[in-house]
C-alpha cells in the first residue's frame, strides 16, 4: 500500500478546500440560513409541526442532506474532473499507485469535506431551532455512508465528464430535483396516495428518512430499508468504480 | 540506400550486438502496438532496447507515436499488445516496481495551477512513494534555479519556469530513467542549456534518458544512440556515430587554381557540381552509394590535368539523415 501516495492526494485535496474556505465552507452556511428563513419561517408559519417535531426542527436533517449530496457530488466529481481537464492527470497515471489508492485518496478527501460542512450546517442549525439527537450513532454512521456512496458518485461523474456542462448536468438535471422531492422539507405522508408511491422510487427519500430518522426518532419509511438502499446505492457505485479501472474507460485511453 | 527495403535488418543486427553487451537493458519494449479507440493504428509492433545509463534520442516526425510510446511506457495509456519491462519488472505486473522507476516530463505544461512550487513539488515526491526530504527538494528546485520561485503559485509562473517546474516533478522522487517529451519546443537558450546541462549530470549519476526531439541537433549533441519512427514504426536505431557514417553523406568542395567553363567528360561518372564562377567542384556521395571514392577521383582529377589548391570535406547532419530516410520511407 502506497499510503504515502494516498496522503499526498488527501492533503492537496484538503488544501484546495481551505484555499477555496469561502465556496467550500461559508457559501454553504449562508444559502443554509436563507433555507431556514425562507422555508422555516414562511412554511414554518403554517405548519407548526411534523410528527410532533416543530417544523423549523423537522427539515434540518433534510437540509444537511440536501447539502451533504450536492457537495459531496460537487467535491469529487471536481477533483478528479480538474485534473483531467488541465491534463496534469498525467503523474496519478504513471505513479506506482493502485486504483484503491487513488479511490480511497479522491473520495476519502471529498468525503472528510462534506462531513465537515455537515456538521457546521448541523451547528448553524442550532442557532436556528433547539435540536436533539436521539441515535447519534447512526446520525454519525448515516452521515459517512451518504458522504462516502455520493462522493464515490461524484468520482464517477467526474471521470465520465469530458466537459464542465456535463459535470454539471447530473447534479443538476438529477440529483436536484431528487433531492428536493425527497423529503427534505415534508413528511411524504402528506403528500397525496399516487405521489407517495411515485416518491418511494426516489433513493433520496430513504436517505433523508433515516437521517431524520437517528434525530427524532421518526421515519416516514422503516430505519432497516433506508440503510439498506443506501448500501445497495453504495454498492453500486463501487461496482461501477471497478469497472472504470479495469477498462481503464476514459482515463488510460 | 539500401534501408527501406530491409527496414528491421538494420535493427535486427543492432540488437544482436546488444545481446552482448554485459548489462541487461533498463528498458525493454517488445512487440507493442496501439491502436486508438478511432481506429487509428498509432503504434505497430515496435521493438526497442533500451540501455542502462544511456542517452537515447527518438525521433520522429509529429504523429510519428513517439508521445504514444512514451505513455505506454509510463503507464498513462494503455497498449493493445505487447509487453514492455523496466529494470525486468513488468509494467502491468510490477507496476509499482516499474512506475516508481520512472519519470516523465510530458510535452505539454500541464500543472495544477493553484498550487505553490513547493507543494506541487512535494506532492509528486508522496504520489511515488517516497518518504518526505526538504534538502533533496530544495537542491532540485535550486538546481532548475526555481529555489526564489518555491512559494508562488504555478498560475503566476512564465511558461519557461512552468517548464522547469515539470521537470523538478519528474525529479522529486529520483527516477532511474527519465523520460522528456519534446523538451526545448518552445524554450528559451537558457533553459536548453541548463537542461541539457542537468541531462548529463544525470547521465553521470546513471540516470538512463530518453528524449524525444525534432531539433535534430539535439540528438546530435545529446544522445548516445537514436532512434527513428515514423507512423508507427521503429525504421532504425543506431549508435549516433555509426549512423552518422553509415548513413552520412560526405560532400568533398575542391577549389580549382583555374577557372573552368564546364566539367570534363571524363570526369562525368562523378557528377560534379561546377560553381557560378567555375572556380569551385563540388562532389557529393554517401557511405552506402557504389560512387567512385575519393582517390579515384583525384586520380581522374589529374588525367584530366585538372589542378586545385585547396580540397575540404564535410560530413552532412543527422538533420540531413533524418530527411533522407524519412523520405526513402514508401
Ligand atoms: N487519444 C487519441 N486518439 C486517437 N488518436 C490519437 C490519440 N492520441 C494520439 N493519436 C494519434 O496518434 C498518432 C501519434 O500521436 P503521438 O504519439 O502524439 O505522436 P508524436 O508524439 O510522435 O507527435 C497521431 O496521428 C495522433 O493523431
Ligand atoms: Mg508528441
Amino acid at each position: 500500500m502506497n499510503l504515502r501516495a494516498v496522503w499526498a492526494i488527501y492533503r492537496v485535496e484538503m488544501a484546495r478546500a481551505f484555499r477555496t474556505v469561502l465556496q467550500s465552507i461559508i457559501s454553504p452556511v449562508i444559502s443554509t440560513s436563507l433555507y431556514f428563513v425562507v422555508f422555516g419561517s414562511a412554511i414554518g408559519s403554517r405548519i407548526t409541526e411534523i410528527d410532533g417535531i416543530s417544523y423549523g426542527a423537522f427539515i434540518v436533517p433534510g437540509l444537511i442532506m440536501l447539502s451533504l449530496l450536492t457537495q459531496s457530488i460537487a467535491n469529487a466529481s471536481f477533483a478528479i474532473y480538474f485534473p483531467k481537464f488541465v491534463g496534469s492527470i498525467y503523474e496519478l497515471l504513471s505513479a506506482p499507485i493502485s486504483y484503491l489508492e487513488i479511490v480511497i485518496a479522491y473520495v476519502g478527501g471529498a468525503a472528510t469535506k462534506s462531513i465537515m460542512l455537515g456538521l457546521i450546517i448541523l451547528a448553524t442549525a442550532a442557532l436556528f431551532v433547539p435540536l436533539r439527537i436521539e441515535h447519534p450513532f447512526w446520525m454519525v454512521a448515516f452521515l459517512v455512508l451518504t458522504a462516502v456512496t455520493f462522493s464515490l458518485f461524484g468520482f464517477i461523474i467526474g471521470i465520465w465528464a469530458k466537459s464542465f456542462e456535463q459535470l454539471q448536468l447530473v447534479p443538476l438535471l438529477i440529483v436536484t430535483p431528487l433531492t428536493f422531492l425527497g423529503g427534505s422539507f415534508y413528511s411524504i405522508h402528506m403528500l397525496p396516495g399516487i405521489w407517495r408511491t411515485i416518491t418511494l422510487f426516489n433513493p433520496v427519500v430513504y436517505l433523508i428518512s433515516g437521517f431524520r430518522w437517528s434525530f427524532y426518532g421518526k421515519a416516514d419509511v422503516s430505519v432497516g430499508v433506508s440503510l439498506g438502499m443506501t448500501l445497495v446505492f453504495l454498492a453500486i457505485c463501487i461496482a461501477i468504480v471497478a469497472w472504470i479501472f479495469r477498462t481503464g474507460y476514459r482515463l488510460r485511453n | 540506400m539500401q534501408l527501406h527495403e530491409t527496414p528491421f535488418g538494420l535493427y535486427q543486427v543492432t540488437s544482436f550486438r546488444q545481446s552482448f553487451q554485459p548489462m541487461p537493458s533498463i528498458l525493454s519494449i517488445s512487440g507493442v502496438s496501439k491502436t486508438y479507440a478511432t481506429g487509428f493504428k498509432a503504434l505497430k509492433e515496435v521493438n526497442l532496447d533500451i540501455q542502462r545509463g544511456e542517452i537515447f534520442a527518438l525521433l520522429g516526425p509529429n504523429g510519428a507515436g513517439k508521445t504514444t510510446l512514451i505513455s505506454i511506457i509510463c503507464g498513462i495509456v494503455n497498449r493493445s499488445s505487447g509487453t514492455v519491462t523496466v529494470d525486468g519488472h513488468d509494467i502491468n505486473k510490477d507496476y509499482r516496481a516499474a512506475r516508481s522507476l520512472i519519470g516523465l516530463v510530458p510535452q505539454e505544461l500541464t500543472i495544477d495551477a493553484f498550487e505553490s512550487v513547493w507543494r506541487t513539488v512535494n506532492y509528486s515526491r508522496g504520489l511515488f512513494g517516497k518518504p518526505a526530504n526538504p534538502a533533496f527538494v530544495e537542491k532540485v528546485l535550486r538546481d532548475l534555479s526555481l529555489w526564489d520561485k518555491k512559494d508562488a503559485k504555478a498560475i503566476t509562473l512564465s511558461g519557461g519556469m512552468k517548464r522547469r517546474l515539470m521537470i523538478a516533478k519528474a525529479l522529486s522522487h529520483e527516477p532511474r530513467v527519465l523520460f522528456l517529451d519534446e523538451p526545448t519546443a518552445g524554450v528559451d537558450v537558457e533553459l536548453r542549456q541548463d537542461m541539457w546541462a542537468m541531462v548529463r549530470r544525470l547521465r553521470e549519476d546513471g540516470v538512463t534518458i530518453i528524449l524525444t526531439t525534432h531539433y535534430i541537433e539535439e540528438a546530435e549533441e545529446m544522445a548516445d544512440r537514436v532512434g527513428v519512427i515514423n507512423r508507427g514504426e521503429i525504421i532504425l536505431v543506431e549508435g549516433k556515430a555509426e549512423l552518422m557514417r553509415k548513413l552520412g553523406r560526405k560532400q568533398i568542395r575542391i577549389e580549382l587554381r583555374e577557372p573552368l567553363s564546364s566539367v570534363p567528360d571524363g570526369l562525368s561518372r562523378y557528377a560534379l557540381e561546377l560553381s557560378g564562377d567555375g572556380t569551385e567542384l563540388t562532389y557529393t556521395y554517401d557511405n552506402q552509394s557504389d560512387r567512385p571514392g575519393v582517390a579515384s577521383l583525384i586520380r581522374d582529377l589529374e588525367a584530366s590535368g585538372i589542378q586545385f589548391r585547396d580540397l575540404d570535406t564535410k560530413n552532412s547532419s543527422l538533420e540531413e539523415i533524418f530527411v533522407n530516410l524519412l523520405r526513402q520511407e514508401p
